[in-house]
């Protein structure tokens, strides 16, 4: 082959070339057999007990490696989370590449380097997986999709139906930490290297939760896109519940809170990749709050705000923030990408 | 967790609630008090906050033209989108986020950058004459609103350009001065200001002392606030204060801000700009209340450079911006409001930028929706 150093066409045409791919730089980060005559059409495994969790999510980042994150991390977290947030501990994942023709395979070799180390640290092993490459052009660089199975631990009761008023909401740390990050490497600015997306796997303090809360865990949800802004919107919609927060009780980030003052956001509308919202029985709420903190990365959990009863018929279920100075102001569904403001 | 009741700053309140009733006392007028900010970030702040419903019943905070995309005339939006649409060969046009989703006569830039138009969303001004440098064979067109705050950067970019030699950069200028609209809006017969809340951004460029004009011209307190609640709040307290004791002065609880003002930045803006008659949407043309390039920057308005031709400036049917900015109208009392203009699909640019006071509405609504009934 002419060129090691870049990924071509011929990559994904299925040849020698992606039997090489496969074998040098796929397999050896990610897990599995040595030889690709050793992969098999389909994976084949054992199921694990009667309730299965299955989710699937297609990632694009710009740029591919972030402070504190990648593609490839970002890609296992993503998908670990939501089986984590449906009370499931990940069985198996998929990965589909697409990747642009020209791609350093260095570059390559390390987002799924750290995809393999972010699986194993979720305990979710990769079992099958494609590879496609396409022409320069058609796409930024590289495009992952995951999809993950998940063993629905004993005892895990979550869905909107299950929120009831007087339920406690638990935050299990600092906002915007994800979209921060990578939007300040994006545009450039100074502070980026102090700021780190929080992109970890949740698994463990799920199921945590789990086993410790039973049937006083309600729901829960990681405030991704739209933050958690998205998240109580679509919580007060599904359970057709208003929310109550407190803005004083949410946990801060101060360089989260500096940057997204100079972009002119508004924390609760921004990513997180780390993060999870529980709707617990205020009686478990203590308990919640335990558990979750013996975990690194939840070790900031606090109770942020509570659901306040059935909305009257025909009115829409609102989300409301009691601010730092107790004044109070609705918190809506971000309606798309906010723009830079100007000053 | 327990509801945090922040008793001081309940204290306060009911103190500004105590100065009201002084106040109209003082006055032998029936309230309630308007006080006006004249700042987008004040606005959001007010908003975010919740703070309106601590407020007094005996007072009114009212939104004015604080927010620069707001303000900014239909006719600069149009002559925005023919240079960007009908000159050949196409220039960038270089201009701050909020500007690029604010509708025109024939939609926005936005629309045009989806059918062709070169649009790039810049930070600052120099950074437009970074990419007039990196593209030397097309002409940049930065497009420079704003107050006094951001005419500085717009003032160093043309020097930059001027000393750089730079032949491929201009600027639009719809450069606006906060002093002549305030007293425009004074000459309203229809609402009510009792004091202004006024900028932090750009009284650090002005100073504190700018105001006092104002203040003793039309007998109205002016006091200067940073970005947070608890300034806006001590603002308002000050102003209060004032008016209880019959004292109309200009004055600052924003420490960042002195009394004359950043001297250099002033005179920066007074080499490469000259004031001039400005149109603003809601308030007409205004004498001197806006900022043309001196005759020795000429080169660089891109007005000149392109030839461009004035446009009328119309308004957009059913949107009531111009009232809203005036103070004239609370933007829920708007017919679009919330039903054909919101900020996914918004009419006007009150709804489409950030720091509009009917965004600011729409987000954190309804306990901001004007004064408690």
């Amino acid at each position: 082959m002419s060129d090691t150093t870049h990924i071509q066409l011929a990559h994904g045409g299925g040849g020698q070339l992606t039997a090489e791919l496969i074998e040098q730089v796929i397999l050896p980060a990610l897990g599995g057999p040595q030889k690709t005559g050793e992969l098999t059409d389909s994976a084949v495994l054992d199921a694990p007990s009667k309730r299965l969790a299955l989710t699937t999510d297609s990632y694009v980042v710009h740029p591919l490696e972030f402070p504190g994150g990648d593609i490839g991390k970002l890609a296992i977290c993503g998908t670990v989370n939501d089986l984590a947030m449906a009370g499931a501990l990940p069985t198996a994942l998929t990965m589909a590449l697409i990747i642009e023709e020209g791609l350093e395979i260095a570059l390559l070799k390390r987002i799924l380097e750290s995809a393999g180390r972010t699986a194993a640290q979720a305990g979710a092993p990769i079992v099958t997986g494609d590879t496609k490459v396409v022409p320069r052009g058609m796409l930024d660089a590289l495009m992952i999709n995951t999809a993950g199975l998940g063993d629905v631990l004993a005892g895990a009761d979550l869905g909107f139906q299950r929120v009831l008023p007087g339920d406690s909401i638990v935050l299990s740390g600092p906002l915007g930490e994800h979209g921060l990050a990578v939007m300040a490497r994006r545009k450039g600015l100074s502070f980026s290297s102090d700021l780190l997306s929080d992109c970890t796997p949740l698994s463990q303090p799920a199921a945590a939760l789990v086993e410790a809360l039973g049937g006083e865990l309600h729901f829960m949800r990681d405030p991704t896109r739209g933050g958690l802004a998205a998240t109580l919107a679509d919580l007060a919609g599904g359970s057709s519940h208003n929310v109550e927060i407190d803005e004083a009780s949410i946990p801060i980030n101060p360089t989260a809170i500096a940057a997204a003052e100079i972009l002119g956001l508004d924390l609760l509308t921004v990513a997180n990749e780390g993060k999870l919202v529980a709707v617990v029985s205020a009686k478990a709420c203590d308990t919640a709050l335990r558990v979750l903190r013996e975990y690194q990365v939840a070790r900031e959990a606090a109770e942020i705000g509570r659901i306040v009863g059935q909305t009257d018929t025909g009115q829409l279920p609102l989300v409301e923030m009691i601010t730092k100075i107790g004044g109070r102001r609705i918190v809506q569904m971000p309606y798309g990408e906010e723009l830079p403001r100007i000053c | 967790m327990t509801r945090q009741t922040n008793t001081a700053i309940r204290q306060q309140c009911d103190r500004i609630d105590q100065l009201c009733r002084q106040a109209l006392e003082l006055s032998g007028s029936a309230g309630p008090l308007g006080i006006m900010e004249v700042c987008g970030t004040h606005t959001m702040c007010i908003a975010r906050s919740g703070l309106s419903g601590l407020l007094s019943d005996n007072l009114k905070l009212i939104s004015g033209p604080g927010c620069p995309v707001c303000v900014t005339d239909q006719s600069y939006i149009d002559r925005a989108l023919h240079l960007a649409m009908e000159c050949e060969p196409r220039p960038i046009i270089a201009t701050y986020g909020d500007m690029v989703r604010v509708p025109g006569s024939g939609g926005s830039l936005a629309e045009a950058r989806a059918s062709g138009a070169r649009v790039e969303v810049v930070y600052s001004a120099d950074q437009a004459v970074e990419i007039a440098l990196a593209n030397g064979d097309t002409e940049v067109v930065f497009l420079a609103v704003g107050f006094e705050t951001t005419a500085p950067g717009a003032a160093l970019a043309v020097l930059r350009a001027h000393n750089e030699n730079v032949p491929n950069f201009s600027i639009m200028t719809a450069q606006k001065l906060i002093l002549p609209a305030m007293e425009a809006l004074l000459s309203q017969e229809d609402v009510r200001i009792d004091g202004f809340l006024c900028p932090g951004h750009v009284s650090v460029i002005i100073g504190w002392k700018a105001y006092a004009s104002v203040a003793a011209k039309y007998a109205r307190p002016c006091v200067v606030a940073g970005f947070d609640a608890p300034q806006v709040l001590a603002s308002v307290e000050a102003i209060l204060a004032q008016l209880a004791s019959g004292r109309t002065e200009s004055a600052s609880v924003y420490p960042s801000v002195s009394a004359e003002g950043n001297a250099r930045a002033l005179e920066l803006l007074d080499e490469v700009f000259v004031a001039s008659e400005a149109s603003w949407r809601g308030l007409g043309a205004i004498p001197e209340s806006g900022m043309e390039l001196r005759e020795a920057f000429g080169r660089f308005d891109a007005a000149v450079r392109f030839g461009l031709p004035d446009f009328p400036s119309r308004e957009i049917p059913g949107c009531r911006c111009g009232d809203v900015i005036c103070g004239r109208l609370h933007p829920t009392g708007c017919g679009l409001f919330g039903s054909r203009c919101t900020p996914r699909r918004a009419v006007g640019p009150c709804m489409v930028s950030s720091e509009g006071a009917c965004a600011a509405a729409y987000k954190y609504g309804p306990h901001d929706r004007g004064p408690r009934q």
